[in-house]
């Protein structure tokens, strides 16, 4: 140790005064202290014990709906008790270790990381003798066609992916086409011009969702529910005619002040759901994109970049919300064959 | 077990009769008292500090993750399929819903302790995340990652972002409403990548989002892959911790050259191993008194449905940010759409964050040209551009982390959402620059101060009035320990501009590299004070006496200073 002092460098201004020394503890120097701390630590460590019988004894006794201060009483109990018995038995040996256990601090020297030169240069020859007797250097046909070999591995596992999904298809129709009803999507009910009041919304679905076969299956149910859902939800709102600015091309598609919009963030996908009355603004949730609905759904805040797409309604014969066509634009999030499928819906329309 | 002396015979003892058979056993077989001996393994010294358990905590709370995780498997079921939920918690009852969530809601109702385990493995990773990152930040504020670290620096980022996408993949299984929102939001992000994210989406969904498979495919990935890789990474970590011993603080006696602390064992193993029972304990606490992730109130995933301020767990907030502030850019070009929009916020600026980690330490060492090995941690104040630049990122994302909860700071203190995303859009630029330079004066001034306290001594809180009238504060010479401790770093290096022309007068090879390094250089020590030189101290030494060059009295009160120069009773 005290070779490595000297060889502090002259430039130094303050020399190393070296290890304090050591200080002693309460419970070094007295005998009173050592046993009071010794039956701390026993204290905790026997207490811990009790607790985790309590534990088991709550897992039994308590009743899964039991209440305690408005929390669950099985997950108090259970919680308490075992994160109590493991902070006392932590704590207690962290004790023991600070209090009792011997603590003279020890000095370990370091070694540099490295190898010495002479390793590093028995290694390196290993390596060239290795090398040299294999003889890659000597034989490019044969390294060439192993790193060829080698590249061509990367093929199979690349291609045993392709299985994870079908191809992308693009946009496909949502389940909206002409003479779909809007209903309701709480309970799949109809919706008349009537029912809504101005300033009022509602989340609607296409009719189909809630139709049944005449086995009394729904007809659309499970992952491919959940899918077109993904696509075709919307929400309808009603707005003061005089209000309205619709583009153009686009004047009949509401009656009498109601438009339907999709419902899908054409950012990232979240259902958008919170409507200023007073602003005709449609807020996401997720990111706070902002979409003005009495200006054609488009974008007047945030990092949503197209407008909402809007579903062209009429009334049927019995005075119900229909939609006139499928929409018009993709719905949902951007992706990178957006520009060519937009292209295809408008060239159809 | 008495304290055996060197002349004693290890095998005459009792504990040596006792042990001697198992150790003799176990090392026929494994040879392990040689690797252990030479290592000095059991004995291992392990420096002190409150700051080297951050990374502990990490560790641990990995180990009740592993635990709590493991109880958790015994009856989630990944499945997308859907069923009618029938179970204790009857406002979900006769829903339709995957089994995914209605396995969480039985873990969470029918199981005894089931929500227990489930709350505290939640927490749990909250915890480990944190954990790590903030031992990260301890290992950058002090330059640990310096030569021989920088590989163990690289694994430590390798476990973060495995960590945050372990984090992510375990809160999307309960297939709850909100988890599904955040897989819609990697749906969007996936369509955002150029060119082959319908490809993405596609290969990871199984089809159109949100399809049947996705569930099933982040468990294998949460409770398998990730765990593994995590798990792997640890180990290298820990072995390189041991094979280059741990850094320590300099002060009398704790040197480049050394290591000073206590033993692996005893001291060092209870320590840690009772750390490992206070973690746990105080998850299991958390899961106990404090809800997280309450998933019955959410509901089962809904394409169409979402509640108001939605957030993903705390450590996706930047990214939640990024994406939030982002102008809404996007264009088509080659026939196809680019979502910048999503895809700069969500992919490239993680991305940034991610390379500039894993280049730091290796851009530090090109500008100040420091090829040697450091096992003393440097203080932040001495390294002020390491430390400004180190608060500039967190500023950076403590901006992003504002923009990612704006929908819940504009309800809570009722500002405009609009006038906080512009305030993140504009301050993601401006004050990490700020933050910056305050940060940097701010080491500046505590160098000068540490200067001040070596030169000038330590304020005794003994005011002195003179004949004339005047009043004047005692100073006293800081104990030697201390200011060994405050001179105990690198002297700044000269700072050359690089030779234009070699010695012949032919325009220096590299010129341009060495031009910029130098300006870099320059700019990386630009403002430092340089600890005082010998001469510095023998005059202060001297200034410190009084005229006729006795030692300044100091008071029959007077008991002495602390280790920080602070006077113990004045």
């Amino acid at each position: 140790m005290s070779d490595e002092l000297d060889r502090v460098p002259d430039t130094e201004p303050v020399r190393d005064p070296g290890l304090p020394e050591h200080q002693y503890r309460p419970t070094d120097v007295d005998a009173a202290q050592d046993k009071r701390a010794e039956r701390q630590i026993s204290g905790m460590f026997a207490v811990a014990a009790l607790l985790l019988v309590g534990f088991c004894v709550g897992y039994i006794m308590i009743d899964k709906d039991q209440t305690f201060l408005g929390w669950s009483a099985m997950n108090f109990t259970l919680g308490a008790t075992l994160g109590g018995a493991l902070l006392l038995m932590g704590v207690g040996i962290i004790q023991w270790a600070k209090k009792l256990m011997g603590d003279h601090e020890m000095v370990e020297l370091r070694h540099p990381a490295g190898s010495t030169a002479e390793d590093r240069a028995d290694t390196l020859k290993d390596l060239n003798d290795g090398i040299n007797e294999s003889g890659f250097g000597r034989r490019p046909m044969i390294r060439r066609t192993l790193f060829l070999s080698m590249g061509a591995l990367a093929l199979p596992s690349v291609i045993l992916l392709r299985d994870m999904g079908p191809l992308p298809y693009g946009h496909k129709n949502t389940l909206w086409k002409k003479g779909m009803r809007v209903v309701n999507d709480v309970a799949g009910t109809p919706i008349k011009p009537s029912d809504l009041q101005v300033g009022q919304l509602v989340n609607a679905e296409p009719a189909i969702m809630y139709e049944k076969d005449k086995d009394g299956h729904p007809v659309i149910e499970g992952t491919e529910l959940l899918q077109e859902k993904s696509k075709a939800a919307v929400i309808v709102v009603r707005m003061r005619p005089e209000d309205i600015t619709p583009d153009k091309g686009r004047e009949n598609w509401g009656v009498d002040g109601i438009l339907c919009y999709s419902k899908i963030c054409t950012h990232v996908g979240c259902p958008i759901s919170l409507w200023e009355q007073q602003t005709h603004h449609l807020l996401c949730p997720c990111h706070q994109s902002t979409f003005d609905l009495a200006d054609n759904g488009k974008v007047v805040f945030g990092p949503a970049h197209r407008p909402l797409p809007q579903l062209p309604l009429a009334v049927d014969a019995d005075g119900y919300l229909i939609a006139v066509s499928d929409f018009t634009e993709v719905v949902g999030p951007s992706y990178p064959e957006l520009a060519r499928d937009q292209k295809r819906l408008d060239d159809k329309s | 077990m008495s304290t055996i002396d060197e002349s004693t015979n290890i095998e005459d003892t009792a504990f040596g009769k006792k042990a001697a058979g198992p150790v003799e056993w176990l090392d026929d077989r494994l040879g392990l008292a040689g690797a252990s001996k030479r290592s000095h393994l059991l004995r291992k010294v392990f420096p002190e500090h409150w700051s080297f358990m951050l990374g502990e905590i990490a560790l641990w709370s990995f180990v009740v993750l592993l635990l709590t995780g493991t109880f958790l498997t015994f009856w989630y079921q990944p499945s997308m399929a859907e069923t009618t939920y029938n179970g204790s918690y009857t406002p979900l009852n006769g829903l339709e819903m995957s089994h995914a969530y209605a396995s969480t809601l039985d873990i969470s109702f029918d199981v005894r302790g089931g929500l227990l385990i489930r709350q505290i493995h939640h927490w749990a990773a909250a915890l480990f995340v944190a954990a790590m990152i903030v031992h990260m930040l301890r290992v950058m504020f002090t330059g640990a990652y310096r030569k021989p670290r920088e590989i163990n620096w690289l694994i430590g980022i390798g476990l973060m972002v495995l960590g945050l996408v372990e984090g992510f993949a375990g809160y999307s299984l309960p297939d709850d409403l909100l988890s599904g929102t955040g897989l819609r939001f990697v749906d969007g992000l996936l369509r955002s990548i150029p060119i082959v994210g319908s490809y993405l989406e596609f290969f990871l969904f199984g089809g159109e989002f949100p399809g049947d498979v996705i569930i099933p495919r982040l468990y294998m990935a949460h409770i398998l892959l990730i765990p593994a890789l995590l798990l792997g990474l640890i180990g290298a970590h820990m072995l390189l911790l041991v094979y280059h011993k741990h850094t320590q603080w300099g002060g009398p006696g704790r040197t480049e050259k050394n290591v000073v602390g206590y033993p692996m064992l005893p001291v060092y193993a209870a320590k840690a191993g009772g750390f490992f029972f206070v973690v746990f304990g105080f998850t299991a606490i958390m899961g106990a008194v404090l809800q997280i992730n309450p998933i019955w109130a959410y509901g089962p995933y809904n394409p169409s449905e979402v509640t108001a301020g939605s957030q993903p767990d705390w450590y996706m907030g930047f990214v939640e940010g990024a994406v939030r502030i982002m102008p809404n850019f996007e264009s088509t070009f080659f026939n196809y759409t680019w979502s910048w929009n999503v895809f700069l916020p969500a992919a490239i600026l993680p991305g940034l964050f991610l390379g500039v980690g894993v280049m730091w330490p290796f851009l530090e060492q090109w500008i100040t040209g420091d090829k040697r090995e450091h096992h003393l941690l440097e203080r932040p104040r001495n390294a002020p551009f390491r430390t400004a630049f180190i608060v500039a990122a967190m500023t950076a994302y403590g901006v992003l982390w504002i923009g990612g909860g704006n929908d819940i700071i504009a309800t809570k203190f009722h500002l405009s959402l609009n006038a906080i995303t512009w305030f993140c859009r504009i301050g993601l630029f401006v004050l990490p620059v700020i933050t910056f330079m305050i940060t940097k004066r701010i080491c500046i001034g505590l160098q000068r101060a540490d200067a001040n306290r070596i030169l000038h001594g330590y304020e005794t809180g003994v005011i002195e009035r003179s004949p004339d009238g005047g009043f004047a504060e005692r100073h006293a010479p800081l104990p030697v320990g201390s200011q060994f401790t405050l001179t105990n770093h690198d002297r700044l290096p000269a700072l050359e501009a690089p030779p234009e022309t070699d010695a012949n007068g032919v325009a220096a090879p590299h010129g341009r590299k060495a031009k910029l390094r130098a300006k870099v250089r320059a700019f990386y020590y630009d403002g430092m004070i340089d600890k005082p030189t010998v001469e510095d101290v023998h005059h202060a030494d001297e200034h410190l006496r009084d005229h006729d060059g006795h030692p300044v009295e100091l008071g029959d009160e007077f008991q002495g200073v602390s280790e920080t120069g602070v006077p113990r009773v004045h």
